[in-house]
C-alpha cells in the first residue's frame, strides 16, 4: 500500500484542513436535505428552511462561543468583539480571516469576505445566484450565535455580489469579472449609552443582486 | 450609511483556531433537527445514511487527492487504508481492525473514542437512533466510487452503553462499469 505523502497530511495542519472539508461537504448536504423535505418550497416554505438552517447555525455558534476562554469574553468595546469574530472565529470556521470590517460607529458593521468557501464550490450561473441565500443562512446563524455568547444580540443577514469568476462551466457565456464579495451588514443600536452595557440591540440587512451578462 | 475606513483585525484568541470541532458540532445540530423533522428513529437513521452516501461519493475524490493512496488490491488493503489513512485524516482517530471473517470479506472497525459523540447523550425516547449513521453512508458511498459495493453498519455503540463503538464492514461485490441498456 503506497501512502507517500500521507504522513505530512495527517499532522495537525492536515487535520484542520480535512475537518474543514468535512464541514463543507456536510453543509452542502444539509442545505440539499432541508430543501428537499419541503414538497412545495414557495416563498413561505423557503423562509422556513432558511430559518431552520439559521437556527442550526445559531446553536453551533453558541457552542463555539462557549468554548472560548473566559478572558476573551470580556471585550471592552463592541468593536473588539467584532474584530474577534472577523479574525478568530472566521479563521476557526473557514481557515481564513474576514477580508474587511467597516463600521459607522453607530452600531452598523459591514464584514466582507472576497472568497467565501461555502460558495466557491457552486457553479456560476444566474440560477445559482438565486440559490446563494441557502448557502449563507447557516453561517449567518453561526455569527449570531457566537455574538450571543459574547452578550450581543444581533440579527445577521448576508448578501452576495457576484459568484467566483474562476468557476465557469465550459460553454457558458463569460461573466463580467468581479471578485466575489459577500457582505455581511450588521446594524447595532445601543439601548444605552454606557459603553459596557450588554444586551444591545442590533439590526443587520442584506440583499442579492443579479449579474450583468456579456456574451463571449 | 457612512462607513469608516477598514479596521485592522488583530488576533485575540489563537486557541480557538486549533479547535476543529466545527464538524462535530454541526453534525449534532443536524441530528437534533432531523429528530424534530422525522417521527421515528428509523427514518432519521435512513436519512443520515442517505446523506452520508451523498457525501461519500464526493469525499472520495478529496481523499484520493490528499492521500496519494494507490489502488487497493484486496479488501484487507482497503481496510488498512480506511482505518489508518481515511479515519486518521478526517476524524483524527485510527480505529483498529478486527474480527476478519474466514473468507476475508468482513471485518470490524473498533473505535475506542468516537469523536462525533463528544458531549452527546441520547435522550430516552431515541433508543433506536444510530447517532453516527452518517459514517456508514459515507463509507458505502466512497467505496462505491472505487468499484466496491459494501455494507457498513454499527454493531456496538458507546452511546448505547457499549464499551466501544464497532462498525461492521461487509464486502458484497465488485462493481463493474454499467453499460447503457441496449449495448453489449
Amino acid at each position: 500500500m503506497r501512502t507517500r505523502g500521507a504522513g505530512r497530511l495527517l499532522g495537525r495542519e492536515g487535520r484542520r484542513m480535512a475537518d474543514a472539508v468535512l464541514f463543507e461537504f456536510l453543509h452542502t448536504e444539509m442545505v440539499a436535505e432541508l430543501w428537499a423535505q419541503d414538497p412545495d418550497p414557495g416563498p413561505g416554505g423557503q423562509k422556513m428552511s432558511l430559518s431552520v438552517l439559521e437556527g442550526m447555525g445559531f446553536r453551533v455558534g453558541q457552542a463555539l462561543g462557549e468554548r472560548l476562554p473566559r478572558e476573551t469574553l470580556a471585550f471592552r468595546e463592541e468593536l473588539d468583539a467584532l474584530k474577534f469574530l472577523c479574525k478568530d472565529v472566521w479563521a476557526a470556521v473557514f481557515q481564513k480571516q474576514m477580508d474587511s470590517l467597516r463600521t459607522n460607529h453607530q452600531g452598523t458593521y459591514v464584514l466582507q469576505d472576497h472568497s467565501f468557501p461555502l460558495l466557491i464550490r457552486m457553479a456560476s450561473g444566474l440560477q445559482y445566484l438565486e440559490e446563494a441565500p441557502k448557502f449563507l443562512a447557516f453561517t449567518c446563524g453561526l455569527l449570531r450565535g457566537t455574538l450571543s455568547t459574547l452578550g450581543i444580540k444581533s440579527l445577521v443577514t448576508a448578501s452576495v455580489a457576484a459568484l467566483p469568476s474562476s468557476c465557469f462551466p465550459w460553454g457558458m457565456p463569460a461573466w463580467r469579472r468581479q471578485p466575489l464579495t459577500m457582505s455581511w451588514s450588521s446594524g447595532f443600536e445601543h439601548s444605552s449609552r454606557h459603553p459596557h452595557s450588554h444586551g444591545m440591540q442590533a439590526r443587520w440587512a442584506g440583499s442579492i443582486s443579479t449579474l450583468d451578462r456579456e456574451e463571449t | 450609511m457612512q462607513l469608516g475606513p477598514a479596521h485592522p483585525i488583530p488576533a485575540l484568541c489563537p486557541d480557538l483556531q486549533k479547535s476543529s470541532e466545527l464538524f462535530t458540532l454541526t453534525y449534532g445540530a443536524l441530528v437534533t433537527q432531523l429528530c424534530k423533522d422525522y417521527e421515528n428513529d428509523e427514518d432519521v437513521n435512513k436519512q443520515l445514511d442517505k446523506m452520508g452516501y451523498n457525501i461519500g461519493v464526493r469525499l472520495i475524490e478529496d481523499f484520493l487527492a490528499r492521500s496519494n493512496v494507490g489502488r487497493c488490491h484486496d479488501f484487507r488493503e482497503t481496510a488498512d487504508v480506511i482505518a489508518k489513512v481515511a479515519f486518521k485524516m478526517y476524524l483524527g482517530i485510527t480505529p483498529s481492525i478486527t474480527n476478519w471473517s474466514p473468507a476475508g470479506d468482513e471485518f470490524s472497525l473498533i473505535l475506542e473514542n468516537n469523536p462525533l459523540v463528544d458531549f452527546v447523550e441520547l435522550p430516552d425516547n431515541h433508543s433506536s437512533l444510530i447517532y453516527s449513521n452518517l459514517l456508514c453512508g459515507v463509507l458505502r458511498g466512497a467505496l462505491e466510487m472505487v468499484q466496491m459495493a459494501v455494507e457498513a453498519k454499527f454493531v456496538q455503540d458507546t452511546l448505547k452503553g457499549d464499551g466501544v463503538t464497532e462498525i461492521r464492514m461487509r464486502f458484497i461485490r465488485r462493481i463493474e462499469d454499467n453499460l447503457p441498456a441496449g449495448e453489449e
